[in-house]
């Protein structure tokens, strides 16, 4: 039962095959089971889960009208504020806070009655790769324990990928849904900026931030990325218009007539050639699909790792200072006679990790006088000419592609060291941030020399979202057919009894 | 070593600058939805979004996006087509979010001016204060330091907050440095922001209260020797909490530093506070260190854009100039100056124009509000808008008076009811059985016995010695008990005492 999509199980639902109580129940045994192997979650909510599911159940055997995800079980990224449940993102600092208020995200899965496992790992703040950073230890990935599942919505990941729960909320600054979706087998999608709303979402870079839909179908990633987005009066950055239809998108799966724009910076050198093998399959499944594949140039991608490693940390440094110890979470030398100013130090030397300091610095530093326009002023200008290539490579193509990652998943500790090298393996993925555009990862297959998955980035206009979905639903169908299967069936079993 | 007033402007030529802040009077908060309502109990007016919790996220007021922008129209500024919010980056603990969401270098307002006219020796004169910028941004808690011997932070047991005041919108209007202005700068400066209240009152965008904080000035004062054409170093004087303050703290500050001019000590770069008691300032944090806000765009709010239509319609619906309005409303009323002055000192202009515009004539209205019914809420500790009596019952009692149904003694007894809450005046003049005694035949029986009575006196009115009739006529006064027109009477008494009457 738990093998199944998303949308076999709302299947099954709807005709009463089975219960969410019981869903919901195979869903935390398998938890039970598999996480202290693959710590994908931080917390489980067993109870309110069971309750949802409950309450849902009984809906329907009123009769009531439901959301055809209604009952479906759901693993949310620690990232997203949950009334009464423990909300971490990861760190030391928020350890122990329940939020008083749910985010935009929580209410709207529960307006449709998704029920909500529990919180899973990320590293802390989302910054990370890897999902290393997390205060609370690594999560492991399916595919390969000795590995990471990507980051920083690792936890999210691993939990759709070791079937956990069908689907995840993830959220992406810099590619943190795509990068673990690929590195661990599954679809992941960063919607446009603005299209889900960021109320909620405990901030890392508010100008890059979206949280987003993960499943291990394309239709499946369509159907939470539709119950998640729309306008929200609370986000005043998120959109207020026409959202296009992914659901239908995902299930038309024609591309005949469509060009699609192999970016020519985002392949080759410092691609793992299994990678790039992967790739160059899938686009000549879409050419066969009756595609036009066309290379376009996006020179300016050359510094996006640079901007956005400026953008990022100076808006963190200013979202991150509400962390004072003042009104909640972690207060650390409130001894007789300490000052304010000492117990904030203190709290804030005690309650972050070593990633969140270092991209405080660094943003404190890129924003002072003196020092702004250089910095911060530059990596807006750079910020600009993204989006310039992108119109024109737009221009050019309905969808551009390039492989999600340009590695496999990595062995866990390979790059914790060495924050350049994890930085780099963001390296196609943060265009998309910087421009508030769309971007979809799902699985090309296994690389060659090490039989681990590959991910294929798609990326569209903004609220261009169902050209992810179209594109993606037509590659999935081709490559499902070729296999025999979804490639997540190939990942090994975990875990002991069932 | 004190040095006078005019030692220093004979010396020095003074420079101000002012910043005013100004809580906007919405009922909502400027970035969430909580409630702006003054005095409630210590943090309940609170939610995630003022308190900054994790994940939070601010949505600008457009109330607020509109009361600036009808000051920035009243001050005769620039409306930018498109501004921005930016933050400033401090740690304090009375602010939730640790930086302030202000505007920076694109405020929505910019580039304005006011005219204030002062009495120099001269006569009246009129200075151009030039506003640079007018912008939004959000108040912060209150911290309530306990223990420790100043109040402040340092030294303090513990510490209590507030956070109801965290999030009012915040209105800045900051002018440009005032140059030339010699030794009127104090009083220049006082009339600026009396100005300033006054325009900001006719918009109705604030409560304008200096002494609730809902008006708030900062004063930079630097002097320069005479002639000389570089700045010198200025203080920021805070805390400048009334008119008559910001006139003292000006002259204040010119003093302090005319005297360490003069001893060959430098002025320090620094914030000062004002204390109320002394008119002195005291030091506060030095600025010498100048702190690092780093400024940058608030990444979770879009640029202002203003309708270029709409801000027209705003413009087209301002009030007056408090200051035309002035000359024109004296002009109608034909008032002194020195009247004028009273009215506006008093802060009954508003209440005496209702009045009239409910038809009383402005002398009378003008009469009551800043006579009887002043010497009332002065005897009562409150202020006049604090009681009962409208313009409305003014107007009516005015109009009694002058149908004669009241004498003037008895409109004070009515209007004494009505501010004690017994009614309308006509309900105060039934419900106390007020009433002119307009019957003759009463009157000339009171008056044949008060003759009888005193008839020696009535005998010397009789042979012609007019003045000894005002005893007769308070004692007709006195058996009417207070009642009767004394005109009348007096036209009565003359008559029957074979008097003509004039």
């Amino acid at each position: 039962m738990i093998k199944q999509s998303a949308a076999e199980m709302a299947q099954a639902l709807a005709k009463g095959e089975v219960t969410s109580t019981s869903l919901t129940q195979a869903h935390l045994d398998r938890i039970a089971d598999v996480d202290p192997s693959v710590k994908a979650f931080l917390h489980v909510d067993a109870e309110g889960a069971l309750a949802q599911a409950k309450n849902i159940d009984a809906k329907r055997s009123a009769g009531e009208k439901l959301h055809p995800l209604a009952g479906i079980p759901l693993a949310l990224k620690d990232v997203l504020a949950q009334e009464g449940v423990p909300t971490t993102a990861g760190s030391k600092i928020l350890q122990g806070w329940k939020p008083p208020y749910d985010s935009t995200v929580v209410t709207k899965l529960k307006a449709a009655g998704l029920v909500i496992l529990g919180k899973t790992n990320m590293d802390e703040f989302a910054m990370g790769s890897s999902t290393e950073n997390s205060a609370y230890g690594p999560t492991f990935n399916p595919w390969d324990l000795t590995r990471t599942p990507g980051g920083s919505s690792g936890g999210s990941a691993a939990a759709v990928s070791s079937f956990e729960a069908p689907l995840a909320i993830g959220s992406d600054t810099g590619g943190s849904i795509r990068q673990p979706a690929a590195l661990t087998g599954i679809v992941g999608v960063r919607p446009t900026y603005g299209a889900v709303s960021r109320y909620g979402l405990i901030a890392y870079s508010s100008s890059l931030d979206q949280a987003g839909p993960i499943g291990r179908t394309v239709l499946d990633t369509a159907m939470l990325h539709d119950v998640i987005a729309g306008y929200d009066p609370k986000d005043a950055t998120s959109v207020n218009g026409a959202f296009p239809d992914v659901i239908a998108a995902a299930r038309s799966s024609d591309v005949k007539g469509m060009k699609i724009g192999v970016i020519k910076q985002l392949q080759g050198e410092g691609y793992q050639n299994g990678v790039q093998a992967r790739f160059d399959e899938s686009l000549q499944v879409l050419a066969s699909l009756g595609a036009q594949i066309v290379e376009v140039d996006c020179p300016s991608f050359e510094f996006a790792l640079a901007a956005y490693y400026l953008i990022a940390p100076s808006e963190c440094s200013s979202n991150l200072a509400r962390f004072d110890a003042m009104r909640y979470g972690l207060r650390v030398g409130d001894s007789d006679g300490a000052s304010a100013e000492s117990v904030m130090n203190a709290t804030r030397n005690a309650g972050f990790g070593h990633e969140v300091k270092r991209r405080i610095i660094l943003g404190t530093y890129a924003l002072s006088s003196g020092y702004y326009d250089a910095y911060y002023g530059s990596a807006q200008k750079i910020r600009t000419l993204i989006i310039q290539d992108y119109a024109k490579a737009f221009a050019q193509a309905d969808v551009l592609v390039s492989p999600t990652a340009p590695t496999t998943a990595f062995k866990i500790g390979e790059k914790s060291n060495d924050p350049i090298a994890m930085y780099l393996g963001d390296v196609a993925t943060i265009p998309v941030n910087l421009a508030g555009i769309c971007g979809m990862s799902l699985p090309a297959g296994l690389a060659d020399e090490d039989q681990l998955p590959v991910g294929f980035q798609i990326m569209a206009p903004a609220m261009q979202d169902h050209r992810l979905y179209q594109v993606g639903s037509a590659l999935e169908g081709a490559l499902v057919d070729k296999w025999g299967g979804h490639l997540i069936s190939k990942v090994p079993a975990l875990g002991g009894a069932k | 070593m004190a040095i006078s007033y005019d030692d220093v402007v004979a010396k020095y030529d003074p420079v101000f600058g002012l910043e005013v802040h100004v809580e906007l009077n919405t009922e909502s908060k400027m970035f969430c939805s909580c409630s702006t309502i003054f005095g409630g109990e210590p943090n309940t007016q609170t939610c995630p979004v003022c308190l900054a919790l994790p994940g939070a996220l601010p949505v600008v007021n457009a109330a607020a996006i509109e009361s600036t922008i009808k000051i920035g129209l009243a001050l005769n500024c620039q409306i930018a087509p498109r501004s921005r919010f930016a933050r400033k980056n401090y740690f304090y603990p009375d602010m939730p979010k640790n930086f302030q969401i202000s505007q920076y270098d694109e405020p929505i307002c910019f580039d304005g001016y006011v005219d204030v006219e002062i009495d120099t020796d001269e006569g009246a004169k009129t200075f151009r204060i030039e506003v640079e910028r007018v912008h939004m941004e959000e108040d912060t808690g209150k911290s309530l330091h306990v223990g420790g011997a100043t109040g402040r932070i340092h030294g303090a047991d513990y510490s209590l907050l507030d956070y109801n005041r965290a999030g009012i919108p915040l209105v800045e209007i900051v002018t440009k440095i005032v140059p030339g202005t010699g030794k009127y700068a104090p009083e220049v400066a006082r009339a600026y922001v009396a100005e300033l209240r006054d325009i900001l009152r006719g918009l109705g965008v604030s409560d304008v209260k200096m002494e609730q904080g809902s008006l708030r000035c900062d004063a930079n004062v630097s002097l320069k020797p005479m002639g000389s054409d570089v700045l010198g170093t200025r203080s920021e004087t805070k805390n400048v909490n009334s008119l008559r303050s910001v006139e003292r703290a000006i002259r204040g500050e010119m003093i302090r530093h005319a005297e360490l001019l003069d001893a060959g000590k430098k002025v320090k770069q620094e914030t000062r506070h004002f204390q109320e008691d002394t008119g002195l300032t005291r030091s506060g944090r030095s600025k010498e260190q100048a702190e690092d806000y780093r400024y940058f765009p608030e990444p979770d709010l879009v640029p202002v854009v203003p309708d270029a239509a709409w801000i027209e319609e705003l413009r087209a619906a301002l009030p007056e100039r408090p200051s035309i309005r002035r000359k024109r409303l004296q002009e109608e009323w034909q008032v002194l100056d020195k009247e004028m002055s009273a009215m506006v000192n008093a802060d009954l202009l508003d209440i005496v124009e209702a009045t009239v515009l409910l038809g009383s004539d402005p002398t009378k209205a003008r009469s009551w509000w800043l006579g009887e019914i002043s010497r009332v809420a002065n005897e009562q500790n409150v202020s006049v808008r604090e009681l009962s009596i409208t313009p409305k019952d003014v107007a009516a009692i005015v109009a009694l008076v002058n149908s004669g149904e009241l004498t003037d003694k008895l409109a004070r007894a009515v209007v004494e009811g009505v501010i004690a809450g017994e009614g309308t005046p006509a309900e105060v003049v039934t419900k106390r059985g007020i009433k002119v005694v307009n019957d003759d035949g009463a009157l000339m029986a009171a008056i044949e016995k008060v003759c009888g009575e005193q008839a020696e006196t009535a005998e010397k009115v009789r042979s012609g010695h007019l003045p000894a009739a005002g005893a007769l006529i308070g004692a007709v006064m006195k058996e009417t008990k207070g009642q009767a027109d004394a005109a009348r009477v007096r036209e009565l008494l003359l008559g029957h005492l074979g008097q003509a009457t004039s």
